[in-house]
């Protein structure tokens, strides 16, 4: 309801203030769904008010997704029922929950890329006049929905030409065209930038002001704190609690999640850094340009910047995956001639991609083909395999990092997001990689999966290995570096040796 | 999302993976019984073996002093039915034992004279496929009327299990099958290979051509081997230079494939000038038609099995096995895992073009010539071979045995629609329909049998 807002947001403003009076939208309860082998949730309820931002959180395999394609239409619930507005009603198909308000957006964006952002506004409520596209109509429309979400994007342009952030603006503005009350975003920050989020969360702000009630699902509890009003925390499959914002804090929102108490959510000990062992010169290639640094043994290097910064591209110049133009590689202070990925393997440096599934996974393989991709060579007399060391080998190290799997065959596409991360990090860890290069290593993985991962790269620095990190996150970075590099346009803008007394905005001066 | 991954129960997985292994043996089997009950009939014994059962009927010890005519045609399996049986009669001590071999004319005639001359017949041995004409022919001539007619005994078997039509089978699809070895490989790095049926022709031909060229009819050996070697070279080099079309300029493979097609084909017709070449030595057709000693297999067939093995081993015990369903599976994880990608890519299309020129020689040493029409559409049948086998066209998973058995069930099927005469163009839609239905069964086996409504086509 984007054109009768302006009685709403006075009141939808005074409800932000911690007015419990404004109506109920949506109120699901007693949902209960199982699948074959597993009851993904029981009893599960969740209530959404008008004009409130209500942040669902909990683990990967929490019950989130479920929740949501069950109000979306997607799954149906075994039992339990969903109110709009006080009715009842059913959802059967992602088109009556459409029908109904409530418009999804997802992390995975459904544009069609190679149509104009118009179109794609419209797609499947194209307005016919003589049997033509009315596309004088639909141009009008697309600019007042930009204009109303305060944000300018033409039309026209194609939508491969957009970033992920200007997407899912226009996922947005299709929501609205749609006449939806209720927008579920799922994990929508995942792929944008620090200054991208922040215009994100504003036009969320917006638009709950016009009477549109937002459930937010992410792992970012920053984001969560700093937009919801409200936040429902599920664990095993049950929402465990609903809570204003407000009134609780970041460790007991973790404790809800996880189900037990924590210590300490960055658990680091400190490092006592040894020689150097991989030093880069003037390295420049793609986006970056004239980078210089080094690492020590049992240092955890931690790379900040904005995304687009050359994070990951200085990153993939150094493990010979992207074409370098100048500049040195040099491991124990010879230089090494790194060409190609394997190369780098082979001077032991490896890297953990940034996107998991993309770059670092065979899905379609098990998670010990995966696991021993890199290692085979070593594992064979004339190129034939030596299953029984494989296995063990295999066995060893999903002991060692406690990787969680039904068995050496079962697909790697089945594990969990942090099994799957410990999985190829045991895999380098195989090849006796010296240098360890991390890329976002605990995007879109839980928090209990998060903790387990600072505690392994904590341990693997302690054993003397040299650790690069790349990560969105400033806790994060913050959290678990010895030292920080902050890039900005392909260069090293500052550096930052006195970790512990640093702030978040020490990094962000910096990267900007 | 975890939630679809408790859905695999281990159980489902298991029967899941025991039918994707043998779901289409399963299939295999039914079809075999299928066209087995289809074409059972009254068969009646030739060659060697209505002579090994006419001996047993005749071999009684009253018959010894009786005159013996074994008549029959003048064919080669006619001629191995009368020697067989003459001798076996000869060492058992019958006396009176002659053969009489020609067209119904000449054996009447023979017959006749033999009668006027006072001689006596009293036994005349024939093939159940000779008999009529003989019995007309005994009908017409008084003087014979006493002589008894044996036949070898008949028995009811389905044509189907005939080991001349298994060993025919076998025959059909031996090209197809060992050509799919390599399309397998290809379609496992997520590539496909257009160019397979064209390199069959472009291989015989320039094995025909060079044997010609060598030594023409009175070609040793060796030059037969050479003139193979430089078919099957030819094609390897075919294939290897679409793998590097593929690698090193990124041309989608379908294209650069369907170039080579283009490409193999006209350059078969050029050198063979529109025509097939049949200077080629008798001896050429040892690989295609021979068949080993003791069991009678033909060679080609046990070429198609050693490969067959070989294949499975390189797929499950090597790593160039390994990093083929990796690269197949996710190119650029395998990359960046420290494989060869591109050097993975460059060798199965290098394989595959060497399978298909391999393939060529055999139907050129089975037709004993070689000409640019052949293998047409086979890419058609090799790619079919390999889909119903249960290999993914989306990468990173199918299985060699698979794809032998995927070759199986086509070349039975066609088979067995030959046998129960059915027409060609309704094969032609049996066959389409049946890899529509091998992919289908490929999806629910994935689905766990289920419909699924709300899953995008892309992915």
């Amino acid at each position: 309801m984007v054109s009768n807002s302006d009685d709403s947001s006075a009141q939808s403003d005074a409800n932000r203030a911690g007015d419990s009076s404004a109506p109920t939208v949506l109120e699901m309860f007693g949902i209960d769904k199982a699948f074959p082998g597993v009851q993904a949730l029981t009893a599960a309820s969740f209530e959404l008010r008008r004009g409130e931002i209500h942040a669902l959180v909990g683990e990967n395999g929490a019950g989130k997704s479920t929740l949501i394609k069950v109000l979306t239409g997607v799954h149906q619930a075994d039992s339990g029922g969903i109110r709009l507005d006080g009715r009842e009603v059913r959802l059967r198909a992602p088109t009556d929950a459409l029908r109904a308000g409530i418009a999804t957006i997802y992390q995975e964006l459904t544009l069609v890329n190679a149509l104009p952002v118009r179109a794609n506004l419209f797609l499947g409520r194209e307005r016919v006049a003589w049997g033509v596209l009315d596309a004088e109509y639909e141009r009008g429309r697309s600019r007042e929905v930009f204009e109303l979400l305060g944000v300018d994007i033409d039309p026209e342009t194609l939508v491969s030409r957009l970033n992920i952030a200007q997407q899912q603006l226009v996922e947005i503005a299709r929501a609205l065209l749609a006449e939806a009350t209720i927008l579920v975003m799922d994990e929508p920050t995942a792929a944008l930038t620090p200054r991208e989020v922040e215009r994100l969360l504003g036009v969320l702000r917006d638009l709950t002001a016009r009477g549109m009630s937002i459930i937010f699902v992410s792992h970012r509890l920053d984001e969560v704190f700093a937009v919801a009003d409200r936040i429902t925390v599920m664990r095993d499959g049950s929402t465990v609690t609903t809570r204003r914002a407000n009134e609780i804090t970041r460790r007991q929102l973790i404790e809800n999640m996880v189900g037990r108490a924590i210590e300490d959510e960055f658990p680091k000990t400190p490092a006592v850094p040894g020689n150097g062992v991989l030093e880069v010169r003037h390295l420049g290639g793609g986006r970056v340009h004239d980078v210089s640094f080094s690492v020590r043994q049992g240092e955890v290097l931690g790379i900040a910047g904005l995304m687009g910064s050359g994070r990951t591209d200085l990153l993939r110049l150094i493990f010979g995956a992207d074409q370098r133009e100048t500049g040195d590689v040099l491991l124990h202070g010879r230089p090494a001639d790194i060409r190609s990925p394997r190369d780098a393997i082979r001077h032991g440096i490896c890297l953990l991609t940034e996107d998991r599934k993309a770059e670092g996974l065979v899905l379609s393989a098990s998670a010990k083909d995966n696991f021993a991709l890199p290692n085979l060579g070593s594992w064979s007399r004339l190129s034939f395999i030596n299953h029984g060391r494989e296995a063990n080998r295999f066995a060893a190290r999903v002991g060692e990092l406690q990787i969680r799997t039904t068995g050496p065959d079962q697909p790697a596409a089945f594990l969990s997001g942090g099994n799957q991360q410990k999985l190829l990090v045991a895999r380098w860890l195989e090849t006796d990689s010296q240098v360890l290069m991390f890329d976002e290593p605990t995007r879109g993985i839980d928090v209990g999966a998060k903790y387990e991962m600072y505690l392994l790269i904590s341990r693997l620095a302690a054993q003397g290995k040299a650790i690069i990190i790349v990560s969105s996150e400033l806790p994060e970075i913050l959290g678990i570096s010895d030292r920080i590099l902050v890039m900005r346009r392909g260069q090293i803008a500052g550096e930052i040796t006195n970790v512990a007394q640093a702030t978040q905005e020490q990094v962000m001066a910096l990267a900007i | 999302m975890s939630e679809t991954n408790s859905r695999f129960r281990p159980t489902q997985l298991l029967a899941s993976r025991l039918f994707s292994e043998y779901g289409m043996l399963v299939v295999l089997v039914l079809l075999c019984l299928l066209f087995s009950l289809l074409t059972i009939r009254e068969q009646h014994p030739s060659g060697k073996e209505a002579a090994d059962a006419l001996f047993r009927q005749l071999s009684v010890p009253d018959n010894r002093q009786r005159a013996i005519v074994i008549a029959a045609r003048a064919d080669s399996q006619d001629s191995l039915f009368t020697s067989t049986l003459r001798a076996q009669l000869i060492s058992e001590g019958f006396s009176e034992v002659e053969v009489v071999q020609g067209d119904p004319q000449f054996l009447r005639e023979t017959l006749t004279q033999r009668m006027n001359s006072s001689a006596r017949i009293d036994i005349v041995a024939v093939t159940q496929a000779c008999a009529p004409i003989v019995q007309t022919i005994i009908a017409q001539i008084p003087a014979l009327q006493s002589a008894e007619v044996v036949t070898p005994q008949s028995r009811r078997w389905p044509t189907f299990l005939l080991v001349d039509n298994l060993r025919n089978v076998a025959n059909q699809i031996t090209v197809i099958a060992i050509i799919a070895i390599g399309m397998t490989l290809v379609i496992i790095t997520a590539g496909i290979d257009l160019s397979v049926g064209s390199l069959i022709a472009l291989s015989a031909v320039v094995a025909a051509w060079l044997i010609g060229e060598l030594g023409g009819e009175s070609a040793t050996t060796g030059m037969m081997l050479l003139g193979s070697v430089g078919g099957i070279l030819v094609c390897g080099a075919t294939g290897a230079f679409s793998g590097l079309m593929i690698t090193r300029f990124r041309i989608p493979p379908f294209i650069a494939t369907l170039a080579m097609m283009q490409v193999a084909a006209g350059v078969a017709y050029i050198i063979s000038q529109g025509k097939p070449i049949y200077r080629i030595p008798d001896g050429f057709i040892l690989l295609g038609r021979g068949t080993d000693p003791l069991l009678h297999i033909p060679y080609a067939v046990i070429l198609m099995f050693v490969l067959y093995a070989v294949a499975h081993v390189l797929m499950s015990q090597t790593t160039m096995g390994r990093y083929i369903y990796a690269v197949g599976g996710n190119s650029e994880a395998a990359r960046l895992a420290g494989i060869r990608v591109r050097w993975v890519i460059f060798a199965v299309y290098t394989v595959c073009g060497l399978l298909a020129g391999l393939g060529g020689v055999i139907m050129a040493s089975q037709l004993k010539s070689g000409a640019p029409t052949y293998g047409l559409s086979y890419e058609l049948y090799v790619i079919a071979a390999v889909v119903v086998g249960g290999t993914s066209l989306m990468g990173g998973q199918g299985r060699i045995l698979g794809t032998l058995i995927g070759a199986l069930v086509i070349g039975v099927v066609q088979n067995g629609m030959n046998l129960t005469n059915v027409e060609t163009y309704t094969q032609k839609v049996v066959l389409g329909l049946i890899i529509l239905g091998a992919v289908l069964l490929d999806r629910f086996k994935q689905q766990g049998f289920r419909w699924k409504r709300q899953r995008p086509l892309t992915s």
